[in-house]
């Protein structure tokens, strides 16, 4: 049952770099945070408020809402910024983040902002915490959805696939959860941690329904969404291909922008970036 | 004759109950449904009650998540699995945002006897408290168990409540006040105070018999709600009584007897001497044994009793 109409696909692309613009500002302004993961995971967000997500930001408590459970808590820039643009609170609280008494805390606090379905920082919860509103959704016989995202690296934790083997076991098909397949975590490339592959596999042994799809690409974000709706029986697992970092090319695959803020030029040259390409030597003064 | 029975059957007559009054009320196991007696709900409301396996720290989430829907979870498993194995998911899941989820510790103590001190849980009272929004109720017998369960499920957000294996002697009746965050005094008196919780209230109520017999009159205190404390009765058990004898069966450190501490040595510093677990772990025996193995008896309580107050001011 596809609710909405789809929004227009170069709308969205355009709206994704003011999104990626409004990271990088908000989390240059706070001096910290985590940028490889809000860029990452930007379309992924923004096939789901923009297009598949069912809410209202006037009434964040709409008990018919769509859940959406950020499991990688530290990439709450992307989050909030799509928030703000979809009307949950003022755009300009965006530079609030990270600072004393701000509703933005640097992991997301769900007693401070309304709309954010749960508090998260700690890796490997999410999951968890999904199958347990979408077993009250089924029991109140509600047909709202759940949506959880999680970090690859976060897919380390063995709790995550305690809550693989649940979502399962309950047949939760009013589940659907994505993981942003950036390739890094902190210590390096996921492969060379904790080996994940064949992430496809693995979720699929657990009893997934899964679905692979380029994370930046709006319109496979938007199918994937669709399919998962339409998939009867067990929970949908999205594995989507993204780029650490992405739009920014110092940026871009790159472990180190894991969760360190840019700073001083480096925030204009990625703004710059963000609405034309910069020069190699720019590029170069921005890496050194 | 006094009645023997186990606090784990209050925790499950309660459940029963509340699944018969209380629709919100769901059930979460993993794997020990029998042990915490949760499966006497499982068994009367199947539609309610979610089986998670062998996996706490899913378990505490999952319950996170059914609150977060209105439902007002119970999940239960050994104390040392749950407040041990899911603290960071009862940390920063469920405290932080004061998520509505009940919890009940079972196997609290060495009186869980000959599984030994992997089963035994020693620290968990000292785990939840530390936890703001937490409440820790560890009750003395199986109907205040009853009473507790049935009160955490009124009240907003996380509980903790630590129950044990073994059938241990009924002392209060169903008529007996109990009041969230509200001491009991189950014996007056004016030399000591024992003030304790769990099982360890009857080897209280024990000792001051002996003491009486020895000349000393000693007020027991059931402190059932560790937090919130119950500030005002402790500052007056020392005002009134000059000596205290914190008694639980748990951990010294940061246990039971460091929050009564916390309340007097702030408030009205009298001396106070400590019954509980000194920095051990447990050990496989019966359960009478590993009492008098810890020195957790009465006869324990009554030479704390007769040390502290050699050091009596005035």
């Amino acid at each position: 049952m596809e609710k909405k109409k789809r929004p227009d696909i170069k709308e969205l692309e355009k709206e994704a770099t003011e999104i990626r613009k409004d990271i990088i500002k908000m989390l240059g302004e706070a001096g910290s945070g985590h940028p490889g993961g809000s860029l990452s995971s930007v379309e992924i967000l923004t096939g789901l408020y923009y297009y598949k997500l069912r809410y209202n930001p006037k009434k964040p408590d709409w008990p018919d809402r769509d859940r959406f459970i950020l499991s990688k808590g530290h990439v709450c820039p992307s989050l909030y910024t799509i928030m703000a643009r979809c009307g949950y609170f003022p755009k300009e609280e965006l530079m609030t983040l990270r600072k004393l008494h701000s509703r933005l805390q640097g992991h997301p606090h769900m007693l401070y902002l309304s709309g954010l379905e749960t508090s998260c920082g700690s890796l490997g919860q999410g999951l968890s915490i999904a199958n347990g509103i979408a077993l009250g959704a089924r029991m109140d016989k509600k047909d709202y959805r759940v949506y959880c995202l999680l970090g690859d690296g976060e897919t380390d934790e063995g709790q995550v696939w305690e809550a693989a083997m649940t979502a399962s076991h309950y047949k939760l098909n009013n589940l659907c959860a994505i993981i942003d397949r950036n390739r890094l975590q902190i210590d390096g490339f996921t492969e060379d941690v904790m080996k994940l592959e064949s992430v496809k596999e693995r979720w699929a042994s657990f009893g997934w329904h899964v679905i692979e799809i380029d994370g930046h690409n709006i319109k496979e974000v938007m199918d994937a969404y669709d399919e998962a709706e339409r998939t009867k029986g067990k929970p949908t697992m999205i594995i989507a291909h993204t780029i650490k970092g992405k739009g920014v090319s110092f940026m871009e695959d790159k472990a180190e922008w894991h969760g360190v803020a840019p700073k001083g030029e480096q925030i204009e040259l990625a703004l710059k970036e963000l609405n034309m390409k910069p020069t190699k030597e720019q590029l170069e003064e921005a890496e050194g | 004759m006094t009645e023997m029975k186990a606090t784990r059957d209050g925790y499950g007559e309660a459940l029963v109950e509340l699944g018969k009054t209380n629709p919100k009320v769901v059930v979460l196991g993993a794997d020990l449904t029998d042990s915490t007696r949760t499966l006497w709900f499982a068994e009367k409301f199947p539609d309610r009650f979610f089986e998670i396996g062998i996996a706490e720290q899913d378990m505490l989430n999952t319950a996170a998540g059914l609150s977060l829907t209105g439902k007002i979870p119970f999940v239960s498993t050994y104390g040392v699995f749950i407040a041990g194995r899911a603290w960071d998911q009862i940390r920063t899941t469920i405290c932080y945002a004061n998520l509505n989820v009940k919890i009940g510790g079972a196997h609290g103590g060495v009186s869980v006897g000959p599984d030994g001190a992997t089963h035994q849980a020693l620290e968990e009272i000292t785990l939840m408290r530390v936890l703001p929004n937490m409440k820790v109720i560890v009750p003395c017998d199986a109907i205040e168990t009853y009473k507790a369960t049935m009160k955490a499920a009124e009240i907003k957000g996380p509980v903790y409540i630590r129950f044990g294996r073994e059938k241990i002697p009924v002392i209060t009746k169903k008529d007996t006040p109990f009041k969230l965050g509200k001491a009991a005094t189950f014996r007056e008196g004016k030399d000591v105070s024992l003030i304790a919780c769990g099982y360890m209230v009857c080897e209280s109520l024990k000792a001051a018999e002996k003491l009486e017999k020895k000349g000393v009159s000693a007020r027991v205190i059931n402190l059932h709600t560790i937090k919130p404390i119950d500030k005002e009765a402790i500052i007056k058990a020392a005002k009134e009584t000059g000596a205290i004898v914190a008694c639980e069966e748990h951990q010294i450190m940061g246990g039971f007897g460091s929050a009564v501490a916390e309340v007097v040595v702030e408030n009205y510093p009298v001396p106070m001497r400590f019954i509980g677990i000194q920095d051990r772990f447990g050990e496989s025996g019966t359960p009478e044994e590993l009492i008098k193995e810890f020195n957790l008896d009465s006869s324990d309580i009554v030479k704390a009793v007769e040390e502290v107050l050699k050091h009596k001011h005035g």
